[in-house]
């Protein structure tokens, strides 16, 4: 109860410091002095402070299953283990917002002591026009989204948390990707203090780095968990379904990869400064539309969270508040840049392969937004409603995937600025020889794939080998880069041969019955009852024999919670290098019969795995600057 | 100049998107398909209370309107709309024709026993095959046929008191 | 050099949109098709991934028109036609979408223009 009031204070306390700080921090920028008024620091580190404080008022109330709280009366129940009650503090919409405060507030007070060496103007005006955002958001909160709402009579039992939502990758998933989302808010704001302030040069490029690295790490990380779980716990073996909530944390990794690209040719020169800006500007307003589709009940999806047309009305004012800011803010102060620009690119050199890179990502890009956005327009002016779904995304990304891997296996062999030819290296052709006949024995053996898929093959696998030979290269310079390159070539080698090579069986069986295929065969074996913490299991023994008479043994379960009232499938993986088999069983006409699907998915591993490679390069790329330092 | 006009030319494209996400806000999410007069195709079911299969072309005869209520036992919404149901089974040039929807014939009876049978015939759809070639996708719907078997009206979901009305409308 | 890339993303993208076609076994074909299916009630699942009343329904509906001799074209037609553009995955490209499918590759080839010219054109 103590835990709601001081949630609830701390809260109002934190907005009243967000805004007291405004008018110092304008005393302090027309003050002469370059040093920033100590008051800012202790104000900035108050707010966060307090958000913390609200933050574990509002922990302590699930911990305490306190269902005084409306929150944590619509989100948890007495019988939760105490991992997913703390967890389901941020997995849910009045939560999770406390987790945007809670990064908003902190980045900005790590960037104020950490950009010392920084102009006074530009570090004032950043936190400026974070402030403007976090005063936003505390709004938001305190107006629409309350955490600390009271319920009276109390409650005695919660509504509790949906079971799919108890995994361990999915309750560090919205910390891990907030960091990501939230942590390019100090992107835009500082790249728009930047632009006020004339201050885009390779000086600033260099030191927000840091800053879009870690963002970027975190967000690759919390997409990545975010399929984990979709892959382990949604039960079809899919990890990536282009839904709307997918894409919508997808559009800020693309903006934010094009970004980091943009500021490695910054720091070094001072070249394609408005695209840069332009960049660091629309990654945050892509997190911020993400959140506004996302929670404003416009879209469909399986990740939704509770639609309220009231919510969804303040972010879309918000939101396009902060556009049209940035918009203004840009065209007044981006005036002459023009001087900078007339460098003219060496036709070959970094920056026009940079200029590239973005060119494809830029239309990965506006595929996943057009793809996910276009409904929504669609059904306002003509009411008519469609569904742009895999196919639509496949089809358009697919073959463009194509010259941007050429594109990216030629690159490295590009030097620093001032290039000459590419010299046509025999070894590079003959790896390329050397992955047509792996393709060619692929199809030959496995069967032809659809023709788009034939092309690609060959491709993907002489990126990958470029990227190794890179690495195995005597030369060390571009460490980081050898890394993420490599884990971005694994990725979507194993994603590649992950869709060839997959097979699945779907078979009702029942107990007692096996089924054979071509593979080999399925033995429903037997069945037995067990009783978990809060709910009932019935787990199915099933037996696995392939064709040379190895057989595994694969348990899926059935878990039949009383809170709320829901059945899960839960899938038996084993996984091994080479494969992950895939077990799910659902249950037809009253467990008189069972839907079995089997599928063996191939190389699921790696694709965890690579996509870790690809995270760990930009932590390798950030561990250097900060060493430099 | 170029810039001025790239500028304005922006802020009009944003402002056209802020409009149309705003009035997306509030469009409702419930989706009904339109069924543009399309005439009910012929199906064969047994009946609730007789194991022969009949075709549905028997059936449908003899009436002015026909309408198709996609009922179960099991489904709480359909209990509720039943009185509706019993009351339009007094309306003379409608015929009430009755799809019960994967269900347990032992416990159709019962609801029917229990609550009383407004059908004059009631098919059973034990797979729910028959329900989506009729284009519905769930239970309780309510489609409204003219004589010729054409659709003329789908209620998806509960009747309620502004759609039964609608209905009755439609019915004089 | 760019001239070429570009002229590889024009072949690629033709040969793209040709079917190939490979023999698949009717299951198979149920699936295929079944992940192209919005499932009606669910949040955002196809009826591949969905155990709703629904959803097994309506793959049972599929496997029975395939069995009649349906070919695949006809039954996303079919089931189209009772329940709307909304129930499949993939968009059509008529009037309506037009813009959808057209718009990325456009910007795309605008993208390009903008490069060309920045790469190619003095400025002083």
């Amino acid at each position: 109860m103590i835990a709601n009031q001081i949630g609830y204070y701390s809260l109002t306390l934190g907005l009243i410091f967000s805004i007291t700080i405004i008018p110092i921090l304008v005393k302090n920028y027309n003050q002469h002095t370059q040093i920033i008024d100590k008051r800012i620091f202790s104000i900035s580190f108050f707010q966060f402070f307090f958000v913390l404080v609200s933050f574990f008022g509002l922990v302590i109330s699930f911990i305490n299953s306190d269902f005084s709280n409306e929150t944590v009366y619509n989100n948890s129940h007495t019988t939760k283990p105490i991992f997913y009650k703390i967890s389901g503090t941020w997995g849910n919409h009045e939560g999770s917002l406390l987790l945007w405060l809670l990064v908003l507030t902190f980045f900005i007070f790590l960037f104020l002591i950490k950009s010392k060496e920084q102009p006074k103007k530009y570090r004032i005006l950043t936190v400026i026009f974070q402030q403007i955002i976090i005063i936003g958001f505390f709004l938001f909160v305190l107006i629409t989204s309350n955490p600390f709402n009271y319920l009276f009579p109390i409650p005695k039992e919660g509504l509790g948390l949906n079971p799919i939502l108890q995994d361990p990758a999915l309750a560090i998933h919205p910390p891990i990707l907030y960091l990501g989302f939230v942590g390019s808010s100090i992107i835009f704001s500082s790249s728009l203090a930047a632009i006020v302030h004339r201050y885009i040069s390779k000086n600033w490029a260099y030191h927000i780095k840091s800053w879009i690295l870690i963002s970027w790490f975190f967000l690759t990380i919390g997409i990545l968990l975010g399929s984990i779980w979709a892959y382990y716990e949604l039960g079809w073996g899919g990890f990536w379904f282009w839904d709307p909530v997918e894409n919508v944390s997808l559009m800020p990794w693309l903006s934010l990869t094009a970004l980091l690209h943009c500021i490695l040719v910054l720091q070094k020169k001072t070249a394609l400064t408005s695209w840069t800006i332009i960049l660091s500007i629309s990654t945050f307003i892509l997190s911020v539309s993400g959140t506004f589709l996302v929670r404003s009940g416009i879209l469909n999806s399986v990740h939704t969270f509770a639609n309220d047309p009231e919510r969804g009305l303040f972010i879309l004012f918000f939101l396009f508040f902060l556009i049209f800011l940035s918009l203004i803010i840009f065209s007044i102060f981006n005036k002459n840049k023009s001087n900078n620009e007339f460098i003219k690119f060496n036709l070959i050199s970094k920056e026009t392969s940079i200029l590239i890179n973005n060119w494809f990502i830029m239309y990965f890009l506006s595929v996943v937004i057009i793809g996910t956005l276009y409904p929504i327009f669609l059904e306002v002016l003509t009411n008519e409603k469609i569904s742009v779904g895999p196919p639509f995304y496949i089809k358009l990304i697919l073959p463009f995937l194509i010259p941007f891997l050429i594109f990216m296996s030629i690159v490295p062999y590009l030097k620093w600025v001032k290039s000459e030819f590419i010299k046509v290296n025999v070894e590079l052709i003959l790896l390329f020889v050397l992955c047509l006949i792996i393709s060619f024995l692929i199809f030959k053996y496995f069967g032809f794939e659809s023709l788009i898929i034939s092309i690609l093959t060959p491709f993907t696998f002489y990126l990958f080998l470029t990227t190794i030979k890179d690495f195995l290269s005597k030369n060390q310079k571009n460490f980081a880069q050898k890394i993420s390159h490599f884990g971005f070539s694994f990725l979507i080698l194993s994603i590649l041969l992950n869709s060839i090579f997959s097979s699945e069986v779907i078979v009702n069986l029942k107990e007692g019955e096996k089924f054979s295929f071509k593979g080999g065969t399925i033995i429903f074996n037997s069945l037995e009852e067990n009783n978990g913490k809060n709910y009932k299991s019935i787990i199915g023994n099933f037996e696995i024999n392939d064709n040379k008479n190895y057989s595994i043994k694969l348990k899926p379960e059935l878990r039949i919670y009383n809170q709320p009232s829901i059945i899960t499938s839960e899938a038996d993986i084993k996984t091994s290098l080479f494969n992950d088999k895939f077990l799910v069983m659902n249950s037809v006409k009253n467990r008189e019969y069972f839907n079995v699907r089997y599928q063996v998915k191939s190389f699921m591993i790696w694709i965890w795995i690579s996509a870790l490679i690809l995270a760990i390069g930009g932590l390798f790329s950030l561990k250097k600057k900060l060493y430099e330092k | 100049m170029k810039n001025k006009i790239l500028f304005i030319a922006l802020l009009l494209f944003i402002s056209f998107c802020l409009v149309v996400f705003f009035k997306s806000l509030n469009n409702s999410n419930v989706y009904i398909p339109d069924t543009p007069n399309k005439t009910v195709k012929e199906f064969k079911s047994k009946s609730l209370f007789s194991e022969d299969e009949i075709s549905s072309e028997k059936i449908l005869v003899n009436s002015d309107y026909y309408i198709l209520n996609i009922w179960s036992s099991w489904c709480g919404p359909c209990r509720r709309e039943h009185p509706k149901l019993m009351e339009l089974s007094q309306n003379p040039s409608v015929k009430l024709i009755g799809i019960n929807y994967r269900d347990n014939p032992k416990n159709a009876k019962n609801f029917i026993k229990k609550f009383g049978n407004p059908f004059s015939f009631i098919f059973v759809d034990t797979n729910g095959v028959i329900s989506i070639e009729l284009g519905a996708y769930g239970v309780p719907e309510t489609i409204v046929l003219n004589k010729d078997k054409k659709i003329i009206k789908k209620f998806v979901g509960y009747l309620d008191d502004k759609s039964f009305k609608e209905l009755n409308f439609i019915l004089k | 050099m760019k001239l070429l890339k570009l002229l590889l993303i024009i072949i690629i993208f033709i040969i793209n949109f040709t079917k190939v076609n490979s023999v698949e076994n009717n299951d198979d074909l149920v699936n295929k098709i079944s992940k192209n299916i919005r499932c009606l009630i669910c949040q955002g699942q196809s009826i591949y991934d969905s155990q709703s009343d629904f959803s097994i329904s309506m793959r049972l509906l599929i496997r029975q028109k395939l069995a009649e001799g349906k070919s695949e074209k006809e039954i996303y037609g079919f089931l189209k036609d009772k329940y709307g553009q909304w129930i499949s995955y993939e968009p059509e490209f008529n009037k309506k979408t037009i813009i959808l499918w057209i718009l990325p590759i456009l910007l795309f080839i605008i993208g390009g223009a903008i490069i060309l010219n920045k790469l190619f054109v003095k400025k002083y």
